[in-house]
């Protein structure tokens, strides 16, 4: 889509928090994974009809207006659901026993329910006649448009997605980290760093820079402190946007 | 201009975009005082051979001299401080800035002589330069309306103000009647001859009728390569230009 | 913006800070202070606005500069006891230092490129502030009270925690920045900063190394926010971490647009109306930054052009 949504990391904060509502009321995980990232689609299809599209996504514009909305979400979450951190019991409790160590089920599961979400979203982007639609927007939307295209559909289904996916993120990771109304800046940081070491528009790259970013943060959080981890890692995305723009792996400049 | 030899001279120059080779083996000589014009087919290389006399555009190989020095390695904005001053095929002014503002930064930059005077305030000399550089193209003085609100032939004009204000010694223009109606061209024809006994001028022009009425010597370009050239006679009765250009 | 206009802008501006030195007489207690605050902010949003309003470039890491100041003037203060006046020079000086060597490394990033890359050297400050907490105080921060020692001037000694010094110290700073930003803005240099901001490959083909033109900007903007930074350590007693967030990056974007980017009075008027809105939601909610969003949606939808720029539009054509 090539804009700058600083307030992606506040749809992954509303899956975390909209995971322990629902489960609260229901009990049910499985529906707050459904659930959840219905109710944060729903809230990026309303940003992008009334705040995104009317600025027509100029890129100075829809940072502020992105900036806005984080404050707006996040502020809104915080006078509904309160500063506290709140858990949510994971679905599954067993452990995985490795002759070594033992493994929690439920991070084992997290790990391939993301896998699952990267494939598929994989699938929709290269195979599908919406990817083909968002990859030919992103490229050139004036022409998408001339070819029929329905660009301003395309941007709402292109944002709305993104939201959907932070947010099953969010709900996936509760069980493990907490919700909190505050969550969604830290993840924020983390996704452009990941996307810009791995290069825009590139989920290869992408899923790459995770792994890297992971075990780096894995590393020097053991060996020194989580905080040097991050400054490692922030100084790297800064690094790499000032000399290799296209990312590491080479795809698209910013 | 008591020295002999080119003002400009290109040695072999070359570019290449990936595979496509835009210009090659470019050897050019502009003289002192001459109204030179570079014409030929869409996609000749033209507007690539002027881009990296002005440096906007980096040659593959090759070298450009100007007035006896290498400056195949000088940035575009250190070309302008020697003399080298484009103006562009699409009209590239500052249409949000006032009239005055767009020449005022042509004549400023002219004065510039050490870091220290950009933070010098305006004298009221700039103003006076600003004036006398809008009446030589012929611009009445709406000098608070933002530019972008000009007629285009005035565009046009006021670019022509603001390339004349940094007071040239080589002067490119790249495509300069194009959208201009037969009075506005005949207007700025007349004013590239008057300045030329000052100004050494490089054209490159699509209209055939200002070409051969204008410059003293004609380069044609075709596939990346200088093909002819010679006076507008010698053009005109030249066989393989009136192939490949004229579509004869 | 042509000729005839300089003296006319150069009166307002000494208007608006003679009102200033007035108003402090009549000034009840709380808002004495709270101008204060709001003229040391609005010379942070006088460094920004250079940036944002003049060059064109959007900076999402100032904080690391305003907190370079802090930081700089209040360590000294903190752990060498140096004097005020020494401790204001070392913050305006390193964050001439770091804004300089940030301006280095980004001169080739413009866009949103710039916006990122000042975002992630801004992060790694603030963590840096966190992870060296023995020195910085981290999170909690440190008081400087009792290690602050009064301001020397000729034979006076000024107690900075004062509020008549707190509030003519401040006053002093904004004068100082607002007018060598006036300045600034009507030189040549000024002129073509605003020529980058509206077509920089055009100005580079008028013969000006916009780089070198970014990076002067993008210094002067640093030292400007790093004055301001300096001051605020000295008058309030403190240095902390939340400086550097990214809040604070923030705050002085959202003040240029509220004020209107690209003049000179613009920040002034976004410090102050926003200090009061905030004020006035932080006693209703704890959600108070529910107004910092909604303003940036509203403002960057209905009014791109802020207060000033308005006023320009409208009625003042020679507003600078």
């Amino acid at each position: 889509m090539r804009i700058v949504n600083v307030a992606h990391g506040e749809f992954y904060m509303l899956g975390a928090v909209g995971a322990w509502v629902v489960s609260q009321a229901t009990g049910s995980f499985l529906l707050a994974l459904v659930a959840a990232p219905a109710v944060a689609g729903a809230v990026a299809l309303a940003a992008d009809r009334f705040v995104l599209r009317p600025l027509r996504y100029a890129p100075g514009a829809t940072i502020v207006a992105t900036i806005g909305l984080l404050y707006i979400i996040q502020q809104a979450v915080l006078s509904l659901y309160g500063p506290e951190a709140r858990p949510v019991v994971a679905p599954v409790t067993f452990t995985v026993q490795f002759p070594w160590f033992g493994y929690s089920g439920y991070k084992l599961m997290v790990g391939s329910l993301a896998a699952l979400l990267l494939g598929a979203t994989w699938l929709v982007v290269d195979r599908t006649t919406l990817g083909l639609y968002m990859r030919a927007t992103q490229q050139d939307p004036q022409m998408a448009q001339a070819f029929g295209v329905p660009v301003d559909r395309i941007y709402a289904a292109t944002y709305a997605l993104g939201g959907v996916l932070a947010a099953s993120a969010g709900v996936l990771i509760v069980p493990v980290q907490q919700a909190h109304y505050l969550m969604g800046l830290d993840a924020l940081l983390l996704s452009f760093m990941v996307v810009i070491i791995g290069g825009l528009g590139s989920l290869k790259g992408t899923m790459v820079a995770a792994l890297l970013m992971g075990l780096i943060d894995g590393a020097v959080s053991i060996f020194f402190s989580p905080t040097l981890a991050r400054i490692i890692a922030s100084g790297l995305v800064a690094l790499v946007l000032v000399f290799r723009r296209g990312g590491l792996f080479g795809a698209q400049p910013v | 201009m008591a020295a002999i030899g080119p003002l400009l001279q290109t040695e072999a120059l070359h570019k290449a975009f990936g595979g496509l080779q835009a210009v090659q083996g470019v050897d050019l000589r502009v003289d002192p005082g001459e109204i030179r014009a570079i014409i030929g087919p869409n996609g000749a290389g033209k507007t690539t051979l002027v881009g990296m006399i002005s440096g906007r555009v980096r040659p593959t190989s090759g070298r450009v001299l100007f007035d006896g020095r290498d400056i195949t390695a000088a940035p575009a904005h250190a070309r302008v401080a020697l003399g080298i001053v484009s103006t562009f095929q699409l009209t590239n002014i500052y249409g949000n800035l006032s009239v005055y503002a767009n020449v005022a930064l042509a004549v400023q930059r002219r004065r510039l002589r050490s870091a220290f005077d950009i933070l010098r305030p305006d004298d009221p000399l700039l103003a006076g330069e600003v004036q006398s550089a809008l009446e030589e193209v012929g611009l009445p003085t709406a000098w608070d309306l933002p530019a972008g609100v000009l007629p285009h032939g005035h565009q046009r004009l006021l670019e022509m103000a603001m390339a004349l204000a940094l007071r040239p010694q080589l002067l490119i223009l790249d495509e300069p009647t194009q959208g201009l109606d037969p009075d506005e061209s005949a207007a700025l024809t007349a004013l590239i001859r008057r300045i030329a006994d000052r100004v050494t001028v490089l054209l490159v022009e699509h209209n055939l009728e200002v070409v051969l009425g204008l410059s003293h010597r004609i380069t044609v370009m075709d596939r990346g390569s200088i093909i002819a050239e010679g006076t507008p006679g010698e053009i005109e009765a030249n066989p393989d230009v009136q192939r490949v250009y004229l579509g004869q | 913006m042509t000729r005839g206009n300089g003296r006319r802008a150069l009166v307002l501006h000494l208007a608006v800070l003679l009102a200033l030195l007035i108003l402090q007489v009549f000034l009840p207690p709380f808002h004495h202070g709270m101008v204060a605050r709001i003229m040391v902010l609005a010379t942070y949003a006088i460094g920004y606005n250079l940036l944002l309003g003049y060059a064109g470039l959007m900076s999402l890491g100032h904080a690391m500069f305003f907190a370079t100041g802090v930081y700089g003037a209040g360590l000294m203060v903190y752990h060498l006891d140096l004097g005020p006046a020494a401790a204001f020079l070392v913050g305006i000086a390193a964050s001439t230092l770091v804004a300089a060597a940030v301006g280095l490394l980004t001169l080739r990033t413009t866009g949103v490129a710039f916006l990122i890359v000042t975002m992630m050297f801004a992060q790694v400050f603030y963590l840096s502030t966190l992870l060296f907490s023995r020195i910085t105080g981290g999170d909690q921060g440190l008081v400087l009270t009792g290690h602050l020692q009064p301001l020397r001037l000729g034979g006076l000694k000024l107690a900075l925690a004062d509020p008549g010094v707190k509030y003519n110290v401040a006053l002093a700073t904004l004068a100082a920045c607002l007018l060598v930003n006036l300045w600034l803005v009507r030189s040549p240099a000024g002129r073509v900063l605003v020529a980058i901001r509206e077509n920089e490959e055009r100005t580079r083909m008028l013969g000006y190394n916009t780089a070198a033109y970014r990076l002067l900007a993008l210094i002067a903007s640093g030292a400007i926010a790093g004055t301001a930074g300096a001051v605020y350590a000295l008058l309030f007693s403190y240095v902390g971490s939340t400086f550097a967030s990214i809040l604070y990056s923030i705050y002085p974007l959202l003040w240029v647009l509220l004020g209107g980017a690209g003049t000179t009075v613009g920040p002034l008027i976004g410090a102050g109306l926003m200090a009061y809105i905030v004020d006035a939601a932080s006693g209703l909610t704890s959600s108070y930054l529910l107004v910092v969003g909604l303003a940036l949606v509203v403002l960057v939808m209905k009014f791109p052009a802020g207060l000033a720029g308005a006023l320009r539009a409208r009625w003042w054509r020679w507003l600078p």
